[in-house]
């Protein structure tokens, strides 16, 4: 991490945090315990602290707990079909570059249902943002075994234990072609607030993997307490190791280390600037019409 | 509004169907498009992504349907009109992102070159079977509006209007070509920009602190949009949801929020919505009833009937959905017909409306044929004489 975050995040959020939300909403559904609410609010701060006008700012869910969260954050929020959110968010990136677009959902979501729009995405380095909230389990449909279960896990669907390896998640964007992955956890509230505001100013394919406790789910299920009790593995277990290979930055909770920090941070043209220069170039300036808010259905008279 | 001067190329053109299509689409305003690879469609996409850069368009070609269908909800969203296009198995795919369009009321285009199906099917010859699944393919009741060109002309026609009625519903649109449409070459005229009429899209005019998502005028079962970026904080979901877009787990909001979706579009059946053509209806004793390529067989069959003293009428749906149930029912009500004839490319799907609203006031016969090449004239013939039997 190069910035201290200290600074950011002993400002308190502009007014209340509730300004952030639409309370006309409330109760939220998310358990108590549950790492969700902590990493929305680190958003809410990193997005103060991005300087970034907030009605420019858009943000688009998938299916599953963190799903919810574009339902309960007053921007302009999206909540979209299983798996899909990164694709819409590719199309509402691309209909106007003026917005800044960031995909909020978690790992079953992103990785499981929407791995493929994932990988895609960072291969083509497209400008959005996305953060995965990653429990480890599929927390909406009752417990269930993800692509980011550890081996041996106990989940409705593997009474006897998940066979399967996880994914490294921060490994797989980086192979992709992201521009910035970073991972922490809802523990390291500062640097994920810094890491937040750093992948929403970062242009191109920003990931933040944010590793979160469902106490109701997984913990519990596999005799690994409370949420304080995760929140306190997370603390111990964590290492920080900025820059470190993503090939290497595995999360061992059992034994650890769960390996943290900002590993990519690399200047790749993004998208939308390969596009506009490589047409340019190909059809000429007088022929080539520049992609952006020009485009837009013009509003009724 | 009218099409935008420099983007439209007005003239005459020998174009295919699918040529024909993206150029309507242009002309329509559509400067978004995302789709992926399959035939008999590929055509579609491939002008677009050599014409929209020269118009202020894009077209991307996503890693699958699940994303291209989504993309241009995306994008619809985002402010611009939007339009994805695929074929068989690739329809297939996108069935749930077109009750997502329904649902959140995203204007949005839907382009099916049919080919033969299930599964891989036929991937390089006709077909008519998608047309229930074009009405009922994604889960749950939903409306449907969904057009059926007959030629590369019609092709561009209708893909103008595709797009005018998804703004003016709020709701998806499907074209539904067939690869013999797809890929006929024919004369296409594009007039002049000034006499495309485009509709705009229709944004609430209140500010963001009386906007309501969901919340029609008076009168009216299409809500306005509200633009993305100005502050307005909507919200969109594919839950069932209330006047301000937010989720509403109960029966109540669910009965009013489906059949309003499904009014809007229903009441307009046999209003603006219908669009079909006709030759000699009156006082037809039998009356074919086709649309899409074998429409332009069944002229052949219905030509040779008359000249043979059949008094045969021809109604041509290029709406298919909503089916123009109100229509047929005037037809049989002038008595003198006795005979339907109902010739697809399928073992009988819209022949199952026509069974429904004729309702044993007259004799139905089924002209099936599972696709691969379009049917024989005198196949058609043989039915439309079964009448004198």
């Amino acid at each position: 991490m190069t910035t201290d975050s200290k600074e950011v995040f002993s400002q308190p959020v502009n007014g209340q945090m509730e300004d952030w939300l639409r309370m006309d909403r409330m109760p939220h559904i998310w358990c108590p315990g549950c790492g969700i609410g902590t990493a929305l609010n680190c958003f809410v701060r990193a997005v103060e602290a991005s300087g970034i006008p907030r009605e420019k700012l858009a943000i688009v869910s998938g299916i599953g707990c963190t799903g919810r969260v574009a339902g309960y954050v007053r921007l302009d929020s999206f909540h979209t079909t299983h798996g899909r959110a990164i694709p819409f968010a590719t199309g509402l990136k691309l209909a106007d570059p003026e917005l800044n677009v960031v995909v909020f959902s978690g790992d079953g979501d992103l990785i499981a249902i929407g791995g493929n729009h994932f990988i895609h995405a960072a291969r083509r380095n497209l400008n959005i943002t996305v953060i995965c909230i990653n429990n480890f389990t599929y927390g909406m449909t009752g417990g269930q075994v993800a692509p980011t279960s550890p081996e041996l896990t106990t989940a409705t669907t593997t009474p006897y234990g998940n066979l399967e390896p996880p994914f490294n998640l921060a490994h797989l964007a980086d192979s992709a072609g992201a521009s910035y992955v970073a991972r922490f956890t809802t523990f390291h509230v500062r640097p994920l607030v810094n890491c937040m505001k750093e992948a929403l100013l970062k242009d191109g394919f920003s990931f933040v993997e944010v590793l979160s406790p469902c106490p109701t789910l997984f913990a519990r299920r596999n005799r690994l307490g409370e949420g304080l009790d995760m929140q306190r593995l997370f603390k111990e277990k964590a290492v920080r190791r900025d820059g470190e290979s993503t090939s290497s930055a595995y999360v061992d909770l059992e034994k650890g280390p769960i390996v943290i920090g900002k590993f990519k941070d690399r200047p790749r043209p993004a998208f939308l600037s390969v596009y506009n220069d490589a047409m340019r170039k190909a059809l000429g300036p007088d022929r080539f019409k520049p992609y952006g808010p020009a485009t837009m259905v013009e509003p009724e008279d | 509004m009218h099409s935008a001067e420099g983007s439209v190329l007005t003239g005459t053109h020998f174009i295919d169907g699918d040529v024909a299509c993206a150029e309507g689409a242009i002309a329509a305003g559509c400067r978004f498009s995302a789709g992926y690879p399959i035939t008999p469609s590929t055509e579609v996409v491939e002008r677009l992504a050599s014409r929209f850069p020269l118009v202020g368009g894009m077209f991307v070609q996503m890693e699958d349907e699940l994303a291209s269908s989504i993309a241009i909800i995306g994008a619809a969203w985002g402010g611009v009109k939007s339009m994805t296009v695929s074929s068989g198995p690739g329809i297939s795919l996108m069935q749930e992102h077109i009750g997502y369009a329904a649902i959140t009321e995203t204007p949005s285009v839907w382009v099916n070159v049919q080919r033969g199906g299930p599964s891989t099917g036929l991937p390089t010859l006709p077909g008519q079977a998608d047309m229930m699944q074009a009405r009922w393919g994604s889960h749950g009741d939903y409306p449907m509006i969904a057009l059926c060109p007959n030629s590369p002309q019609e092709a561009f026609d209708l893909t103008v209007v595709a797009f005018n009625l998804a703004e003016d519903y709020r709701t998806p649109v499907l074209l539904m070509l067939d690869e013999a449409v797809g890929h006929m070459l024919e004369k296409v005229v594009i007039p002049p920009a000034e006499q495309i009429e485009v509709r705009p899209r229709r944004y609430t005019r209140k500010p963001p602190s009386d906007y309501k998502a969901y919340e029609c005028e008076q009168g009216s079962l299409v809500p306005d949009m509200a633009p993305a970026g100005k502050g307005y904080y909507f919200h969109v979901t594919g839950l069932t949801h209330d006047e301000r877009g937010y989720p509403a787990m109960n029966a109540m909001e669910q009965d009013r929020l489906i059949r309003r979706l499904k009014e809007k579009v229903d009441r307009d059946a046999d209003g603006p919505l219908r669009m079909v053509e006709s030759s000699h209806l009156e006082g037809a004793q039998v009356l074919v009833v086709s649309y899409g390529i074998t429409s332009r067989v069944a002229e052949r069959a219905i030509l040779e009937a008359r000249a043979g003293g059949l008094k045969v009428g021809h109604l041509r749906l290029l709406t298919v959905w909503p089916f123009p149930e109100q229509l047929i029912r005037d037809l049989l009500d002038q008595g003198t017909i006795e005979h339907v004839v109902v010739p697809e490319l399928n073992l009988g799907q819209v022949v199952l409306e026509v069974e429904r609203v004729v309702s044993g006031r007259a004799t139905v016969r089924r002209v099936s044929h599972a696709g691969g090449t379009v049917h024989e004239p005198k196949v058609i013939l043989e039915a439309i004489e079964e009448v004198r039997r």
